[in-house]
């Protein structure tokens, strides 16, 4: 037998669209009419549907094997079967049609390389046919095509099958897929299955099974950037063997690879697979090997290997576009865990920032929680830099899979527009010594404090409580026994500022040396809440940068004519008078937050809701858990 | 030959090193089959050679005297961590299950006794989708409740390589890095990569084991497949279904079904 490429090529089709239109009897009568069945299974069919006293056959039953599928006439779980063309093998995914399972049918169309959505003549496109065909979108199918199905109760009515069709094409064309066709078909009487039927002479284009053989199977994706995720490490006979699969890309023997989000660098010494194999010099996307390397560093599973010239990015900030599975809503300030590749981390939901309804594609910026099955785009922060690639570079590592407790809650693709790749602010590898004492000792010190060292820097115009906040909060964190202090104008202009005014340039030095003084208090393991204007973005931004991964934006926020009516220190008035030149938000500008990883509305609640609101957040991310704790990356 | 395998391999092994990692601790059911030592091959492949965990035969001293004989001979050529639970009397099983059923019950009653014993919080099994319509239902990390059932109505999302790996206290895991291989694939494996068989897979007289099970509900099958590509090419073409010479499945529409719910393989 000759190992024909293309005859040992495996492709699979989920088949999706809504519920009761016809997606199981399709697979059942496609098997029949390949002539794929084992032999007695038609006649047990036939046995079981007359014992049910179903009047015709259904076709279903080859998938649908439980009772109460059985019994409902419905699909409740997915469910893969094989069969082959003269051309190639098929692996064919049957998906639930009923919204209440979703989650079923999103396991069953992740597996996919293309889909068939079935849309019944008789009701159209309908709720599922067009979450569905969004959801082929979102998991990143491409390979789409329909069948307009049940034409046997349309009377093989070409009219009709037009109507149809160009309601499915146009909602496709609105969300960016477009089918490369459209079948009319009778699922139980088999026209256009296999064979074309008597019935549609009116149709030239091609049967399903040509329509499946018209799609291709995808190619490893091989062209794209190295990225080996750490999925364990092995130590056996001396040898040291990091395991894992390449997800995209080509991995060499004696390749330098860089190792994220640690930075460190290594050679491929060798690629490990058993039986031994010393002919083995490369791996390709999708294959599962070890490697071992030249040197000593510190590798464990998470960490993700690239090649030096096109690393991931590191950010502990990103926007995902997601679909939600748990009857538990997504919220604002809940907390998951992701995982991506083989990293775990757990983050918060910053922002929801779009709500986005599947059925007339409506872009919603009135956000309220993320319900079950809905699909939304969201902030999400985690405490530490993360590894992390935009899905439209890589569609492999850059998806992720939300976990709340033990259960698969959601999943979605990661988006990177607007976020700066952080990795600039990590020490290059010369420091690698350094870097690793300090490691140790913001630890050590973490741990005989009982906390970590953070600065929270609160921001916001003058009058919006900044002040009067952080020596409330620092009050408590004290009394609660965390070492904290606070960092404002009174106690920095009057030493470490006193050469500053207000000229522009003496305020952006002013805030950056704050900055970097509160970076200093929190690598040494102190609590620091700051309260400043600080206006301008870009100065912000660089207190960020000097205490990366463990600095914390809070905007306190009141608008500009509440801060006046306020005027605690009578300053706006003194402003429009014209005797405070350049005062914010008067006759200079302030900037807001464009993500600030915590927003304390002021004009809206009082000081004490506040307060707890912002010591919650503060001890969340403060608390050393024996488990989370060691994840935190100290940088310097 | 047969690239594909290689890819079919891959996802196995990326399974077989998941489990090995996330859940602890962990034991593999061999039941000395074609699928079962296909897996296990594969499992020396992802450690390098060893079998980091122990390998549990659920044995109701009514297996087929060559699957007894081949069992011995690789523990010994191979050096297998081997365990083997003694499955309860038949006597003890529900009255109210047809008679294979009935006898199939008393694996399921052995990895119950098993999981008590050994308080394994995960079990590696060498189930395909292509074999039976409830399996082909399946999870690859496939939860198990408190009393050891499986919740085939509400199981749990699964997609992109993310499993389900945490679960309460009590709970199990079944773990099936077999699942996306058909019978087909598994001989195409096997011979390839030179993995040692029961002979019963091979005709004697016109009869061949397709799928081994106990000698009391397992049949052979009418074949003269007498060598490995024999048999490779007898599934490229045949119509019958593997597990047609097991008789618990066909007992009733839902015996699998009910056998599977509550703990069978
Ligand atoms: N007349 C006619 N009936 C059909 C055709 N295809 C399917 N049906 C019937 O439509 C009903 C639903 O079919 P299923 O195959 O179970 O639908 P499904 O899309 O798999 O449903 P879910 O999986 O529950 O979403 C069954 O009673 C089928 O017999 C067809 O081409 N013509
Ligand atoms: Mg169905």
């Amino acid at each position: 037998m000759s190992d024909d490429i293309l005859k040992y090529q495996q492709l699979r089709v989920v088949i999706v669209g809504h519920v009761d239109h016809g997606k199981s009897t399709l697979i059942g009568r496609l098997l029949h009419d390949t002539d794929s069945l084992p032999d007695g299974k038609l006649e047990e069919l036939e046995a079981i549907c007359k014992r049910r006293g179903t009047d015709a056959l259904e076709w279903s039953f080859v998938l649908d094997a439980m009772q109460a599928e059985r019994d409902q006439a419905v699909t409740i779980d997915t469910t893969q079967i094989w069969f082959s063309t003269a051309l190639r093998e098929y692996v064919i995914i049957d998906a639930p049609g009923h919204r209440e399972f979703l989650k079923n049918m999103i396991s069953g169309a992740a597996a996919a390389d293309a889909a068939i959505l079935v849309v019944d003549a008789v009701e159209g496109v309908q709720e599922q046919t067009r979450r569905h065909a969004y959801l082929l979108h979102l998991l990143g199918l491409r390979q789409v095509s329909v069948v307009i199905n049940k034409l046997d109760t349309v009377g093989y009515d070409t009219e009709r099958f037009q109507v149809v069709a160009k309601d499915i094409v146009t909602y496709l064309q609105s969300i960016g897929l477009s089918a490369s066709h459209i079948v009319p078909i009778s699922a139980r009487h088999g026209d256009m299955i296999a064979a074309r039927g008597d019935n549609m002479s009116w149709y030239q284009g091609k049967t399903l099974v040509d329509v499946l053989d018209s799609f291709e199977v995808a190619m490893p994706p091989l062209a794209r950037g190295l990225r080996f995720p750490v999925q364990d490490v092995y130590r056996y006979d001396d040898k040291r063997i990091v395991v894992g699969r390449v997800e995209t890309g080509i991995l060499r023997k004696g390749d330098t690879v860089l190792f994220s989000p640690t930075n460190e660098k290594a050679v491929v010494t060798s690629i490990e697979v058993w039986p031994d194999d010393k002919d083995k010099v490369e791996a390709h996307a999708g294959e599962s090997v070890g490697i071992t390397l030249d040197q000593k560093i510190f590798v464990e599973r998470g960490h993700i290997a690239s090649h030096e010239t096109n690393p991931p990015m590191l950010s502990n900030v990103f926007r995902a576009h997601l679909f939600w599975l748990s009857q538990k809503p997504l919220r604002v300030g809940n907390s998951y865990k992701i995982r991506y590749g083989t990293h775990e981390a757990m983050v918060t939901v910053q922002s929801i920032d779009k709500m986005i309804d599947t059925q007339d594609l409506a872009q919603s910026d009135e956000v309220g929680d993320v319900e079950r099955n809905a699909v939304a785009e969201v902030t999400l922060r985690a405490r530490e830099l993360l590894p992390v690639d935009p899905y439209i570079d890589n569609f492999r590592t850059g998806r992720i899979v939300l976990y709340d407790g033990y259960d698969v809650v959601g999943g979605g693709t990661i988006s990177m527009d607007g976020y700066a790749d952080q990795r600039r602010s990590i020490k290059p590898k010369s420091d690698n010594l350094y870097e690793v004492e300090l490691l140790t000792s913001y630890e050590a010190r973490a741990q005989k404090n009982g906390h970590y060292g953070a600065v929270f820097w609160f921001t916001g115009l003058s009058g919006a409580g900044k002040s009067t906040l952080a020596m409330a909060v620092e009050k408590e964190l004290f009394e609660k026994g965390y070492y904290s202090y606070v960092l404002d104008g009174d106690n920095v202009r009057h030493g470490l500022n006193v050469d500053l005014g207000f000229s522009p340039e003496d305020r952006a030095e002013n805030i950056r040396r704050v900055g970097e003084v509160a970076a200093l208090m929190a690598d040494a393991g102190q609590v620091v809440v700051s309260a400043f204007i600080s206006p301008y973005r870009e100065d912000r931004d660089r207190a960020r940068a000097a205490a990366p991964a463990r600095f914390f934006e809070i905007f306190v926020k009141a608008d500009l004519s509440t801060c006046e009516q306020r005027d605690p220190k009578g300053l706006y008035k003194k402003a429009r008078a014209g005797k405070l030149p350049e005062f914010t938000g008067i006759d200079s500008p302030y900037e807001s937050p464009e993500n600030p990883e915590l927003v304390v509305d002021t004009q809206h609640n009082d000081i004490d809701t506040c307060v707890q609101q912002i010591i919650r957040y503060i001890e969340q991310n403060i608390v050393l858990s024996e488990k989370e704790g060691h994840k935190i990356v100290a940088l310097s | 030959m047969y690239q594909y395998l290689d890819d079919l391999e891959s996802r196995s092994l990326y399974i077989i090193r998941e489990a090995y990692k996330r859940v602890d601790p962990l034991a593999m059911l061999w039941s000395i089959g074609k699928d079962s030592t296909a897996l296990l091959w594969m499992v020396r492949k992802a450690f390098y050679g060893r079998v980091p965990f122990p390998l549990v035969l659920l044995d109701t001293e009514m297996e087929l005297d060559e699957v007894y004989a081949f069992r011995d001979k690789l523990v010994k050529d191979w050096d297998l961590p081997m365990k083997s639970e003694l499955c309860p009397p038949e006597e003890d099983m529900d009255k109210t299950l047809p008679p294979a059923t009935r006898a199939a019950m008393r694996k399921t009653e052995g990895l119950r006794n098993l999981l008590e014993k050994e308080k394994y919080r995960g079990i590696i099994a060498g189930i395909r989708r292509d074999e039976q319509a409830m399996r082909a239902k399946e999870r690859v990390f496939s939860p198990r409740t408190l009393d050891g059932d499986w919740d085939y109505k509400d199981q749990p999302a699964e997609f992109w390589d993310q499993y389900k790996t945490e679960f309460p206290d009590g709970c199990h895991v079944r773990i099936h890095p077999l699942l996306h291989w058909t019978e087909l694939d598994i001989w195409r494996y096997t011979k390839r990569e030179n993995i040692p068989y029961v002979s019963l897979y091979l005709a004697k007289d016109g009869k061949r084991y397709r799928s081994l099970g106990e000698k009391n509900i397992t049949f052979p099958v009418d074949s003269e497949a007498a060598t490995i590509d024999d048999i490779i090419h007898e599934l490229e073409t045949t119509k019958t279904a593997e597990r047609s010479g097991r008789a618990m499945d066909k007992e009733t529409e839902d015996s699998f079904e009910r056998l599977r719910a509550s703990g069978y393989m």
